[in-house]
């Protein structure tokens, strides 16, 4: 089968299949000039593994005048330099051929402000950490020569080990004591504030004890804590960055050219955000509409199925309206802007997503709840172990000792590890499933989950219409009938050619859009199409077919059918023995999802849902107390993913979906009970360490109050709270689904 | 003992750079790509001639 072999070949066999690829934008409008060098920041989706790495790079370095090219391979964005007249399409075409996706990159100040963020928690971690292990390679000396050590020695150390601390504090720290004075500003108070308040009291009277000479001084507790705080913040920040850079790929998504005739017919090349209402635009074959616009000339079949899920392509002809996100299947289309870019559908449903998201943003992570529980306790705490010492005659100095290693040892480094090591290793596992997580709370939400609704059109099913009736056309139509079906872009054609297999392609095929294609073959008359077309028999026939008649023979019937995805059945039992309620909610015909619905169990169908058809019943399915699982992929979807409790989008999905979607998966259906028992998982793990949290402050607290931590016990019970909250994150690895 | 006056100060400035050997290495953009890194070792720069 020639596209079987096409997809083994091409793309990324590991990782993400490309979005279904029209033809793009003329690269040429996003060319930028650095210096004698011409430069092109592109968007590579659908790369994912070591191979696509050498195989992209070694291509576009084999172009004439290429003096760089790089990819990222974790974010995709791919830096090409040249020098001399090579086309910037030509580089664009090199990526496609390969068979990737790939679209012009958009570049925003915001994303560099992301990266700085990471970068510089990620050194303040360094630093924080070089100083903690130095720190402590003295304390231990302290420890070990308690006793024998003389006072000077040790006071020697302790002011070393103040030196140490102090810049490391101040640049570490910077972080949590920013955050903790803008919140103290508004009268309000975070984590941050009793972790400020423990690192610069534990210092401050480190050095009073240096000064003084006494035996404890604290620059390790404090130096330590800022370290482990930091691990968590850092993994948090990557965790976020990652949801950024997967908003980006929805903008880049907008981000491609449009052919604008002028007044004089001639035709430019503009970026779609220079579209305005008027425009006469002309929509090549295989393009996308990026604006809805009325026809004007031209007629062509458009493929729809992002835009309403329904399967079919449609005719379009003067005087119709194309949405955007349509697909051109045929001739080329001229039109008018109905709109500019902003005000078309495809931002029509960006606003309904951000909508849905801002709803979602109010959801309260568990991480949270803890911390609002967390903070009066450990103030409460610290305070009234004060006011006890003193009150039962302790000098003030000793009382505030007290305090401040209550501070210390409920320091909330477990508390801070706990949700972000469970998030990092449960995405790990997702990952190496073909799974990318794009948000840390997903996980939470995903865990949820009572209700599932899945669309049917490429996430139940592939699709594509697959021929049914191969083997019991009469010998050679299907041969005949494909070397038709090549010379067009149709999808019942394409699944003709793919059921045919490798062959020739007839020669002179005229295409009459909404009817058929019409060739000579051997001097007869060949006819590929509708019943109208071939002169058949009109019949109810359930689902599409094709007719294909040569000459004077009786026309032959190709049975089509969309079929689901292998395995589905078995996902869709798993699903229900868990307990979970299933529908199938799609913009296609009747026929076509119930009869989708019966092959894979699901009984619960809606057919003909638009895209606020969809929203609604989601809104309804929320007023009814259930947390729903969206799983789509359409541009009719996206609303409908954004508003959902959780929302997951196969790989092959529109990018706008893509963006919607809490985690992108590549592969069938199979993979959501994984995902669904990996998030079950990570939540209890977060339970569990947030339990064990507690429990350790239980331990704690009274040892501190009662005034019986030394350095020594705060070391030893900040890292074992930190280390046994990480080992037990590492159990979501173990065993679970095969 | 008295060597301890060396040795503590030798023992930081060995630590200080490495932290900056970690500093240079996150601000040149090292850890931008870590799925990248892994694979292009295994590319071969030469071609065959």
């Amino acid at each position: 089968m020639s596209m079987m072999a096409d997809t083994v070949e091409r793309g990324c066999p590991s990782g993400l299949a490309p979005p279904a690829e029209d033809r793009a934008s003329d690269f040429s409008a996003f060319v930028r000039e650095a210096g004698k060098e011409k430069a092109l920041s592109l968007s590579v989706r659908g790369a994912k593994c070591g191979g696509c790495l050498s195989k992209i790079e070694g291509a576009l370095q084999a172009l004439p005048g290429v003096t760089t090219a790089r990819m990222n391979l974790s974010t995709g964005a791919t830096d090409v330099r040249w020098t001399g007249s090579l086309d910037p399409n030509r580089v664009a075409q090199t990526i496609r051929d390969l068979g990737y996706g790939v679209s012009a990159r958009v570049e925003v100040n915001d994303a560099d402000l992301h990266k700085a963020e990471e970068r510089k928690l990620l050194i303040a971690m360094g630093v924080a950490g070089f100083a903690a292990a130095n720190i402590m390679l003295l304390s231990v000396s302290v420890w070990g020569g308690h006793g024998e050590m003389g006072e000077a020695t040790r006071r020697g150390l302790h002011a070393i080990s103040g030196l140490i601390a102090l810049p490391a504090v101040i640049f570490s720290g910077r972080h949590f004591f920013g955050s903790a004075w803008s919140v103290l500003r508004k009268g309000k108070a975070n984590m941050d504030v009793p972790i400020s308040l423990a690192v610069i009291l534990a210092f401050s009277v480190s050095v009073w004890a240096t000064i003084k000479g006494a035996e404890h001084a604290y620059f390790d507790a404090c130096v330590m804590l800022l370290f482990f705080l930091l691990i968590g913040r850092f993994l948090d920040a990557r965790l976020r960055r990652r949801a950024y850079s997967a908003a980006l790929d929805l903008a880049s998504f907008q981000n491609r050219s449009v052919n604008r005739l002028s007044c004089s017919g001639e035709v430019n090349a503009v970026r779609a955000a220079e579209v305005v209402a008027g425009d006469r635009l002309l929509l090549a074959a295989g393009e996308r509409a990026v604006v809805d616009m009325t026809i004007l000339d031209g007629v062509s079949e458009v493929d729809e199925s992002l835009v309403t899920g329904e399967s079919l392509p449609r005719l379009a002809s003067a005087g119709s309206k194309l949405f955007a996100g349509s697909v051109n299947l045929g001739a080329p289309l001229t039109g008018q802007a109905l709109a500019g870019t902003e005000d078309s559908l495809l931002s029509d449903i960006a606003r309904m997503m951000e909508a849905g998201e801002q709803r979602r943003s109010g959801y309260r992570k568990i991480a949270d709840r803890a911390v609002s529980l967390y903070v009066p306790f450990v103030h409460t705490t610290a305070v009234l172990a004060f006011l006890g010492w003193l009150m039962l005659g302790a000098g003030v100095e000793h009382a505030i000792m007290i305090a401040v290693t209550t501070l210390i040892i409920t320091c909330p480094c477990a508390l801070a590890l706990a949700a972000p090591v469970a998030q990092v290793v449960a995405s790990g596992r997702l990952f190496r499933k073909g799974i990318f997580l794009k948000s840390g709370d997903a996980l939470e939400r995903l865990s949820e989950i009572d209700h599932i609704v899945f669309d049917k059109t490429g996430t139940l099913t592939l699709g594509e219409p697959e021929l049914m009736n191969a083997d019991r056309v009469p010998a050679g139509a299907l041969t005949m009938a494909a070397s038709l079906a090549r010379a067009s872009r149709h999808p019942l054609s394409r699944a003709l050619v793919s059921a045919a297999g490798p062959g020739q392609m007839a020669t002179n095929v005229r295409e009459q859009p909404g009817l058929g294609l019409e060739a000579e073959i051997d001097g007869k008359v060949c006819r590929l199409g509708s019943a109208d077309w071939t002169g058949a028999p009109q019949d109810a026939a359930k689902g599409p077919v094709l007719w294909f008649a040569c000459g004077d023979e009786t026309p032959v019937r190709f049975d089509f059918h969309d079929v689901a995805q292998a395995g589905t059945r078995r996902t869709v039992e798993t699903l229900q023995a868990e307990g979970y309620e299933l529908e199938v909610l799609s913009g296609d015909r009747e026929e076509a999802v119930a009869a989708v619905s019966r092959d894979v169990g699901i009984n619960h169908w809606t057919a003909s849902a638009s895209p606020t058809v969809k929203v609604k019943r989601l809104e309804a399915l929320r007023a009814e107390g259930h947390n729903v699982l969206m799983v789509g992929d359409g541009l009719n979807d996206a609303g409908a993913l954004s508003l959902a409790h959780a929302a997951l989008a196969p790989g092959a999905a529109m990018d706008i979906s893509q963006s919607a979607s809490d985690a992108v998966y590549s592969g069938g259906p199979e993979k959501v009970p994984f995902i669904l028992e990996t998030a079950k998982r990570a939540q209890n793990i977060t339970r569990q360490n947030f339990a064990l949290a507690a429990i350790y402050n239980v331990i704690a607290v009274p040892i501190a109050v009662t005034g019986h931590v030394t350095p020594l016990v705060a070391a030893i019970a900040m890292s074992a709270s930190s280390l046994i909250v990480t080992l037990n994150a590492l159990r979501i690895e173990a065993g679970g689904h095969s | 003992m008295e060597i301890i006056i060396y040795l503590i100060p030798v023992a930081l400035c060995l630590g200080a750079a490495g932290l900056a050997a970690f500093i240079w290495s996150v601000n040149s953009g090292q850890y931008e790509d870590l799925d990248g890194a892994s694979y292009r070792i295994l590319e071969d720069e030469d071609k065959p001639l």
